[in-house]
């Protein structure tokens, strides 16, 4: 099997076109929010807001774990590599994220331990490796990453691995969109679901959202046309004044999720009674940390970690941006101190952070599908 | 961050912890299979990675939908590089190699 380069069905993509257009009341302004980062690139990519029309605005929200991380938390997990015999692990997206004092691969410009992974089992297998270091992993991520992260912990117990621990920084979706709900300048009329993280969670987490708040939700794919038909399918909704959760992304989402990654998670992980996210401030329940049972392999039990709280430059808008109150080229700062070669804020750092996303594809449009599919 | 990358089973691990080696365009690597321990897992199945753990199960065809995903989402590079990257590129499976304890 190869990779191949070319759109699903472009007549397809213009048909879903006309149907947004058809179903969406031009007296009325629909904001959808994509929850998912990955959602965030696409739209970015394909130019899919040349695709719908005016009154119906795509709102990026906050699922993208790197985006969201407050910097304290890069500065607390960083704090580590003043041990000599450490080694500080993370995934690639992290290295770039400025701490305080600079970003992962800074520190590692400066002499110190820092190692790029893949997989957190490749981080426990430093551990291994290097048997007179401590090597601590950097976990970022939503439900479809902590599930790995639980079973290396899982695996660090079952061979007695004794110098690996994890610095958990695992959020979860659900509280996070409460918040944004929640939050008194906001005003959505509908979701599209993220699609991986539903590979774990399922959908049935998201009924809340269609049963108490009224406003349907899509579980979608992460193709051109996967997005585009879930907007048709919240748009459908909106119009029969219905408010149900909708799984567009079946060939990939169980209805019910992955029950043994779930199990893990549970059996790994426990709720942090708060946790505070860039942009959106403290949020109750919506981290996970490491069980006592496990504590041996918690990095924040393990070493004294300072619990440093950095306030974001006042100048960034990163919260409102964040929250889909401000575009991203509205903030003080967009391309001009805050570019993705510089970034200030988060979302200037991550291809899934709406800046970044906005920043890069806004002079060039390389593959939009306006042009590649005649309308 | 939030790659999900398609890959074959072409060999399953020996002992008792959920290791299995995957191909996805020639490149062979060594992935996690506990978060599909309710599944039945045989070598020619498809399944979707991520960070070096199968997620789910899926069909040929969804596994080449995934592909065409990430290509047109200009990822196809880094699916390819995460997939390198796992087992730390110290342990290499070219893909004439049997897989190990197949």
């Amino acid at each position: 099997m190869k990779y191949v380069d070319e759109f699903r069905e472009p007549e397809l993509i213009s048909k879903a076109g006309e149907e947004i257009r058809r179903l969406a009341d031009r007296t009325r302004h629909y904001r959808i929010m994509e929850v998912c980062g990955g959602h965030t690139h696409a739209i970015y990519r394909f130019g899919l807001k040349d695709l719908l029309p005016s009154n119906v605005e795509l709102i990026h929200g906050p699922g993208c774990p790197v985006c969201v991380l407050p910097m304290g938390r890069i500065d607390d997990g960083l704090s580590v590599t003043a041990n000599p015999d450490s080694i500080f692990a993370a995934f690639g997206d992290m290295m770039r994220v400025p701490g305080t004092h600079g970003s992962p691969l800074e520190y590692k410009a400066r002499g110190m331990d820092v190692r790029i992974v893949y997989s957190p089992s490749d981080a426990l297998k430093l551990a291994r490796m290097n048997p007179e270091k401590q090597v601590m992993f950097f976990a970022i991520g939503f439900e479809t990453t902590a599930p790995s992260t639980a079973l290396t912990i899982l695996r660090a117990k079952l061979e007695g691995i004794r110098n690996f621990s994890v610095f958990c920084n695992h959020v979860t979706i659900i509280p996070a969109i409460r918040a944004i709900l929640d939050s008194p300048d906001m005003r959505l009329d509908g979701f599209v679901g993220p699609g991986h993280v539903s590979t774990v969670i399922g959908c049935r987490p998201y009924e809340w959202i269609a049963q108490d708040e009224r406003k349907p939700v899509v579980v979608s794919g992460f193709e051109p046309l996967d997005i585009l038909q879930s907007i048709v399918m919240l748009l459908r909704q909106l119009r029969r004044g219905e408010a149900k959760v909708e799984n567009q992304y079946k060939r990939v989402v169980p209805w019910d999720g992955n029950r043994a990654a779930l199990r893990a998670m549970a059996e790994v992980f426990e709720l942090r009674p708060y946790f505070e996210w860039r942009g959106l401030g403290f949020i109750s329940q919506s981290a996970l940390k490491i069980r006592p049972a496990y504590a041996e392999w918690d990095a924040e039990q393990r070493f004294a970690v300072p619990g440093v709280r950095v306030t974001d430059p006042k100048a960034a808008q990163c919260g409102e941006v964040l929250k889909g109150v401000l575009k991203p080229s509205q903030c003080k700062l967009f391309g001009r101190e805050c570019t993705p070669e510089t970034p200030i804020g988060a979302l200037m750092v991550s291809s899934e952070g709406s800046c970044a996303a906005h920043y890069n594809y806004q002079h060039h449009k390389p593959v939009t599908i306006a042009n590649a599919v005649a309308l | 961050m939030c790659l999900a990358i398609p890959g074959r089973i072409v060999a399953l691990g020996a002992d008792s912890h959920n290791q299995a080696v995957v191909e996805v365009v020639g490149v062979r690597r060594k992935v996690d299979l506990g978060l599909l321990q309710e599944e039945s897992i045989q070598p020619g199945d498809w399944v979707l990675i991520h960070v070096g753990f199968a997620m789910s199960k899926i069909s040929e065809s969804e596994a080449a939908d995934q592909m065409r995903t990430l290509a047109i989402l200009g990822e196809s590079e880094a699916a390819i590089q995460e997939i390198r990257g796992y087992g730390l590129e110290d342990e290499k499976y070219s893909s004439n190699e049997r897989g190990a304890g197949s």
